[in-house]
């Protein structure tokens, strides 16, 4: 608990965005995207709208509606995924400028941050003065629908902040946050479980929650009913807790004149990488995880999070730059638009103590990462791969490959659900050594000559007897074989409940060179799906 | 390997036993051990797969996958280049670790570069040679590899190899003239060691056998024999895991099966 019993509430100055989600997004899709103003957005998170921009709203989209809800009532809505980490780092940039101005913030969470009144009170020559400062602060960002809340205590300030209206600075009197609570509902409080209980007792504005008997309160609602019940009485205890700035960890390189090549850039950004890391280290900790951003000419910014199995070094720093920029073509190849900056921030860190080298080095993994590393350095990201077993009803898409250093797409634990799944029509027995990345065209033929296929109900046309593939020269085995042992149809309908929907046959054949295959048949075509040799 | 034994026996088998006497003088690195290997392919081979050496495997995926298993599921890290189309269950199967597998798939025209890098620290590489390599190239892939200890398999001709293991006579069991499904296959893998190390082994081998594993056929085991019980598996503790009957998409599973196996029994 928070609460210091008996402390009088610090004079508090509540700086707040409203909607900051959305214009969080809106910053993260970068200029000439959407805004916040203009468009009907909603984020959603578990299938719930989690927030709304203001025409949305206006068109009836409310928090906690159900997406389809939501897209009844808007049909022009975008709907996007939430991500918390977006609204944080948004946020950052915000909290520095405003750390320039006043000292001591407290971030409350992204979008609203505390600070003590009293210092830019006095420093700017009151507290409306002061307010108006930070909101001329914010439109240098672009916020300006940004609410400022002055009164004493977290509580009163963040709800003087979030009075409805169109001034941007409010101030409640030194003295008096009790006074402008009084009317409020007590769902203010935010505790859902309270709502009810209070409702039932007849206390529907905080005034009348803050007449109760203190001692009452905290034997019927516990501790934290007994937190809500001063926050009502305008008695906050909480004071501001000013965080301390993190060291700049993030670094960042400009090219005057926008390059466009690869190489170009990997050059220019190897000092800034050795800056980067040697930065991290002289905090005594190791990068795991960095995110790579790169703005273009053309006013567009790419982003891309890099992991690492251990921790990261110039080099593997300056591998992610040229990997993100090159996007698997060449290390010479143009780009699609010259690069005007760089920037590499650290996205998670560790303390170096757990990675250091023991004193004859570091176990065996590592010189593997090493070497793996080194190829990938050489090839591209996805040029070392490592698989892992799914599910799936065709071969080739029954393994994941994952490049090395990276988490399997959807996480370990979807890919071992989908391994579980029953997948009807699996292939029984042994399964094949070889399994093509793309079906192999081959031919199956009767004795006719003609090209055997399944008719409408599921029948042969006729027997195969002729075999021919163009591929197996290892075994030296192209041309038309005959056929020595077949089974089949085994037919396998996919995704029959959508547009992909396909339905298809299976067989598996032996030819007259003992190559064993497993062949598809699907639209009167025959394909070779994997080979056992 | 001791000279005592040449008491009795012709003049091949002297010049044999020579012939392997002058092999094990000729490798003279003290740490080229062995890796552990499968007993079958152990027995062909007249011992382990060598540390340092490369093994050329020119028309079976299945068998360089099952060379490749025990190293693997022992703790040996292994990796396989140039082989897009890799069948990463049917390894799985075979008993190799996908934890400790690492795949370049396309190696592009830096073939022997990667090879190099990769074989510099995983213990078994298995990679697809381009058509043509140069003899030097060869050498110094064959100096790196003992250098460092790792053992090549190449799928394909490998002109320095310790030895080259070839599937013949494939038969599968199990499948008919339009029913049964594929169970397993019976092949002949014959050793050619290199050039002047004795004469070609071969043994008859289940590659796949029904659990997808290399097994010994040289005794089939009764079970077998008998109409009755289909089922390829032999009922001993070392055919794990056990796998559950497949839910099959063919009209009957079992009846067909029986002359094919008939067949290969007698």
């Amino acid at each position: 608990m928070t609460a210091v019993s008996g402390a009088t509430p610090t004079r508090t100055l509540i700086v707040w965005c409203p909607d900051w989600p959305i214009a969080a997004w809106c910053r993260e899709m970068g200029a000439g995207a959407l805004s916040s103003e203009g468009s009907t957005i909603a984020l959603v998170e578990r299938g719930e709208v989690f927030a709304c921009s203001l025409p949305a709203r206006a068109a009836g989209v409310r928090r906690g509606l159900r997406v389809r809800e939501a897209q009844s009532r808007c049909s022009e809505l975008i709907v996007e995924a939430y991500d918390p980490a977006v609204d944080a780092r948004a946020f950052e940039p915000i909290i520095l400028a405003l750390e320039e101005v006043v000292p001591g913030i407290q971030v409350l969470r992204a979008g609203m941050c505390a600070i003590r009144a009293q210092g830019p009170s006095r420093y700017y020559g009151g507290e409306q003065s002061a307010g108006e400062l930070l909101i001329d602060t914010l439109a240098r960002f672009g916020i300006h629908d940004a609410r400022i809340g002055i009164a004493d205590g977290i509580f009163a300030a963040e709800q003087a902040a979030r009075v409805p209206g169109t001034e941007m600075v409010r101030v409640v009197p030194a003295g008096r946050s009790a006074e402008f609570l009084a009317g409020l509902p007590v769902e203010l409080l935010g505790r859902a479980e309270l709502n009810p209980l209070l409702h039932q007792l007849g206390v529907h504005t905080l005034a009348q929650f803050a007449a109760l008997d203190p001692v009452s309160v905290r034997d019927r609602f516990g501790e934290d009913g007994a937190f809500c019940h001063r926050l009502a009485a305008g008695l906050d205890g909480r004071d501001v807790t000013a965080r301390v700035p993190p060291p700049q960890l993030d670094c960042r390189v400009e090219f005057e004149t926008p390059l466009d090549r690869v190489d170009q850039v990997a050059f220019g950004f190897r000092q800034t990488a050795e800056r980067f890391v040697a930065t991290i280290a002289e905090a005594r900790l190791v990068a795991t995880a960095i995110r790579v951003e790169v703005h273009t000419d053309d006013g567009r910014r790419t982003g891309r999070t890099w992991l690492h199995p251990r921790w990261f070094t110039a080099s593997d720093v300056l591998d992610r730059v040229r990997w993100q920029l090159q996007g698997g073509h060449g290390i010479d190849a143009g780009l699609a638009a010259p690069v005007v900056s760089v920037s590499v921030s650290p996205e998670s860190v560790d303390r170096a103590l757990n990675h250091e080298d023991g004193l004859w080095g570091g176990g065996p993994d590592e010189s593997i990462h090493h070497g793996f590393s080194r190829v990938q350095s050489m090839l591209g990201h996805e040029g070392v791969v490592t698989a892992v077993l799914t599910g799936g009803r065709l071969l080739s898409s029954r393994s994941v490959l994952v490049p090395w250093g990276d988490l399997p797409p959807g996480g370990e634990k979807e890919l071992a659900r989908r391994r579980q799944l029953p997948w009807p029509g699996s292939v029984p027995g042994p399964l094949p050594s070889t399994v093509f990345e793309a079906p192999v065209p081959v031919l199956v033929r009767d004795a006719g000559g003609r090209l055997v296929d399944v008719d409408g109900r599921g029948i042969l046309t006729g027997e195969p007897v002729v075999f021919a593939a163009g591929i197996g020269e290892r075994s030296g085995g192209s041309g038309e074989h005959p056929v020595r042992s077949w089974s089949g149809p085994w037919p396998l309908s996919e995704r029959w409940w959508e547009d992909g929907a396909r339905s298809i046959n299976r067989f598996q054949l032996v030819d007259a060179l003992g190559r064993a295959w497993l062949l598809i048949l699907a639209e009167h075509e025959w394909w070779a799906e994997a080979l056992y040799d | 390997m001791s000279p005592a034994v040449a008491s009795s026996g012709s003049a091949a088998e002297k010049v044999a036993e020579l012939q392997a006497r002058i092999r094990g003088m000729q490798r003279t690195r003290v740490d080229s051990h062995g890796l552990p290997t499968a007993p079958e392919i152990a027995s062909l081979l007249g011992g382990p797969l060598r540390a340092g050496s490369a093994y050329s495997v020119p028309d079976s995926v299945a068998l360089a996958t099952a060379m490749m298993a025990a190293p693997s599921a022992a703790g040996v890290w292994c990796a396989v280049v140039g082989m897009p189309s890799f069948g990463v269950e049917a390894a799985a199967a075979a008993g190799v670790d996908l934890e400790r597998l690492v795949f370049v798939p396309d190696p592009g025209d830096q073939w022997l570069t990667v090879t190099a890098a990769v074989a510099d620290v995983v213990g078994v590489v298995v990679a697809v040679p381009p058509a043509r390599v140069a003899p030097a190239e060869v050498s110094r892939l064959g100096a790196r590899l003992r250098g460092k200890g790792s053992t090549l398999i190449a799928l394909g001709d490998w002109p320095q190899s310790e030895a080259t293991l070839r599937v013949s006579g494939s038969e599968w069991v199990g499948l008919d003239a339009g029913s049964g499904h594929l169970q397993a296959r019976r092949v002949t893998v014959t050793v050619n060691a290199r050039a002047g190390a004795g004469r070609p082994r071969s043994a008859s081998l289940f590659l796949p056998d029904a659990d997808g594993r290399l097994r010994r056929a040289e005794r089939v085991p009764a079970a077998w024999q008998s109409p009755a019980s289909v089922p390829l598996r032999e009922q001993s503790p070392a055919a794990v895991p056990q796998r559950e009957p497949q839910p099959l998409q063919q009209p009957e599973p079992h009846e067909p099966q029986v002359a094919p196996l008939r067949a290969l029994v007698s």
